[in-house]
């Protein structure tokens, strides 16, 4: 399989980039971590500080996380609060500040505990997206400025602000190109290594950095799909993945629908689609931000008819032939949620739809095969008999 | 041209000869070398029709076990196969009802036959072969006394689907006089339910195909028919099915 030259560049800056975190931590900058797409990533900038994204994917500090929290919790909560109490994770081990936010109960429970090892900031998210909501939450955006100004003794200022707005939108900018590349067909990048990108771009000192070496990238993908260069041919099955959030090392339902015969086009998961929307660069920034985050469609916001219209729209823009909704498990309101999801896509996409709930351990990995397979294999069939 | 579709199950190995008909079939039990399982079934199907070996096409395999075997020239889930199968034998069918040895499934058809949507619970043995076979030996029973029993009871409701509890609850209830025909009803009233709760979650159209070894048990049958309130069309040797289904995707491909 031919990969693009900047693909290993990118691949590998998460362990890369610990050592130029602690670096410029000596040199003094603060380093500030997120676990939450909720989370705003230009007030940290603003600040002068290092956003690092802290969610945990993987399953290994799972049993550690689990002397303390619930079994059943959602693997996402228990991993990233395994990290911190093991202290395995070195972006965590160097952050400052912690911003956290009230979003489903699972995670704000848990911050009452990481609050106990680190500062930690926690912005109350109210879970619907009315002018009422929006008003508060702006309230919400100046309280963690105050904080992080009292925390690093630095002053944000709308000028400061809307510098790092115009940042991070041209961050969305180049993942959103980015992750339209897989719009040709087929598409010049697996679904495994486009969630490597993701995963692993965020983890760098300069934002700038990032933005550049994925700008890279997408130029080298497009040139590959001119020639048609792809690990896919043009009649493998385009799955949409939509749902939790995913990384590396809870990968494996993207592994599993690659390895039976799928090509993952597009996620519409946190990391991914649903975070390339820019923020607002004109008028007062703090209520531009506040705008912005709140219209997250995150499945906590009730009623959240965002994320039906964002998947809807993703399965047309990306030609997909089926939609997979990824739950974790003892993540109710995205279980729940599945089924609306379900609906409205059979309803006005009118493409099958497979909900998956699992976890990070492989101990269901042949009973998935079996589902994903069948499931193509419908796809497949629907597609030849068209 | 002649196809043969294997079926490797957690239980039982089934195989199916096909040449526009079914002309010979075999089953054999699964046991601890799924592979030799499904080389004996080929074999002794072959024999029943009567055919040698270099005079077959393709071989289709599906069960857990498909992996496993090395003569087959194609590999298809029990999803497809079961849809398959159902809809050659009751050509009206839009669903299909399994129970199979370790896992449940209920599979929604379009008009043309084609799988639409599905739902498994494969999580664990509540409402499988599996479940079934547990709570029978408890009741020191076969599979078909529990049919048989159960047909003569009132259903005491358990209330734990969880083959590890419903078997302590049984084993309570036997402790305190509770007839073994209540039991019995009551264990396949569970089985009912568990597919009543997943036939909710996909379109849930008639004919209803009822396949799997399970579904030669008239009497559970009925229980679960009544359950859901629908008719259910058992083929007339339900745990071929798969096999036939898989026989089938051999010979149209
Ligand atoms: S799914 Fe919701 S709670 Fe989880 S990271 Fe995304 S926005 Fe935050
Ligand atoms: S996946 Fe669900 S339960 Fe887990 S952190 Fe996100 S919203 Fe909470």
């Amino acid at each position: 399989m031919t990969k693009a030259r900047t693909f290993s560049e990118i691949s590998t800056l998460r362990e890369r980039n610990a050592l130029a975190v602690k670096e410029a931590k000596e040199k003094g900058r603060r380093v500030v971590g997120t676990y939450c797409l909720y989370s705003p990533a230009e007030m940290v900038v603003a600040a002068g500080a290092i956003p690092v994204m802290l969610c945990g994917t993987s399953q290994n500090p799972v049993p550690a996380a689990e002397k303390v929290l619930p079994r059943n919790l959602c693997p996402l909560i228990k991993s990233s609060y395994g990290f911190a109490v093991t202290d395995t994770c070195p972006y965590f081990h160097f952050a400052d500040l912690l911003i956290a936010e009230t979003t489903c109960d699972g995670k704000k429970k848990m911050y009452e505990l990481l609050g106990e090892m680190k500062p930690l900031h926690l912005m109350q998210l109210p879970q619907v997206q009315d002018d009422a909501a929006l008003s508060y939450w702006t309230g919400e955006m100046v309280r963690l400025k105050r904080r992080m100004e009292e925390d690093f003794s630095v002053e944000i200022t709308d000028d400061r602000l809307r510098e790092a707005i115009s940042l991070v939108n041209d961050e969305r900018r180049s993942l959103k190109e980015f992750q339209d590349v897989c719009k040709y067909n087929p598409s010049p990048i697996s679904g495994m290594d486009m969630l490597t990108v993701l995963h692993n771009r965020g983890f760098t000192v300069d934002k700038r950095e990032a933005i550049e070496l994925v700008d890279r990238l997408t130029a080298e993908l497009r040139e590959m799909a001119e020639f048609g260069v792809s690990p896919f041919t043009p009649s493998t099955p385009r799955i949409l993945l939509s749902g939790v959030p995913v990384g590396i090392g809870s990968d494996k339902v993207v592994r599993l629908i690659e390895e039976c015969g799928g090509s993952v086009v597009c996620f519409e998961s946190c990391g991914a689609y649903k975070k390339v929307e820019p923020v607002e660069e004109t008028g007062d920034p703090l209520a531009a931000l506040a705008d912005r985050y709140l219209r997250i469609p995150c499945s906590c916001m009730s009623p959240n008819q965002g994320r039906l219209s964002l998947v809807e729209q993703l399965v047309r823009e990306f030609r997909a032939d089926g939609v997979v909704d990824l739950t974790w498990q003892g993540c109710h309101t995205y279980n729940i949620e599945s089924f609306s999801l379900k609906k409205h896509v059979q309803g006005t996409a009118e493409v099958p739809f497979l909900q998956i709930e699992t976890d990070y351990s492989e101990s269901d990995t042949e009973q998935l095969k079996v589902r994903i397979e069948a499931f193509l294999e419908m796809i497949n069939r629907a597609k030849r008999t068209g | 041209m002649i196809s043969v579709g294997i079926d490797i199950g957690s239980t039982a190995t089934k195989a199916v000869v096909f040449d526009g008909r079914i002309i010979g079939k075999a089953m054999e039990i699964t046991g601890w070398d799924p592979k030799e399982a499904g080389y004996r079934a080929f074999r002794g199907a072959l024999d029943i029709a009567g055919i040698t070996e270099d005079r077959v096409g393709p071989i289709v395999g599906t069960g857990y076990g498909r992996i496993s075997l090395p003569i087959l020239t194609g590999k298809v889930t029990e999803i497809s196969c079961h849809a398959r199968g159902a809809h050659h034998l009751h050509p009206g069918t839009r669903t299909v009802i399994d129970i199979g040895g370790q896992d449940c499934k209920v599979i929604s058809l379009s008009d043309d036959g084609s799988v639409s949507d599905f739902i498994m619970n494969d999580k664990c043995a509540a409402g499988t072969g599996r479940f079934l076979q547990v709570m029978a030996g408890i009741l020191d029973a076969t599979l078909d006394e529990l049919g048989a029993l159960a047909a003569g009871g009132e259903p005491v409701p358990l209330s734990s689907m969880c083959t590890v509890f419903a078997e302590s609850e049984v084993i309570g209830l036997l402790a305190r006089g509770t007839g073994k025909e209540n039991i019995a009803a009551g264990i396949i009233d569970t089985i009912a339910r568990r597919i009543q709760g997943l036939a909710g979650r996909v379109p849930f159209l008639e004919t209803v195909t009822f396949t799997g070894g399970t579904a030669q048990n008239p009497h559970i049958c009925r229980i679960i028919a009544e359950r859901l309130g629908t008719r259910l069309h058992v083929p007339l040797e339900p745990q071929f099915v798969g096999a036939l289904g898989a026989a089938l995707i051999g010979w149209e491909d």
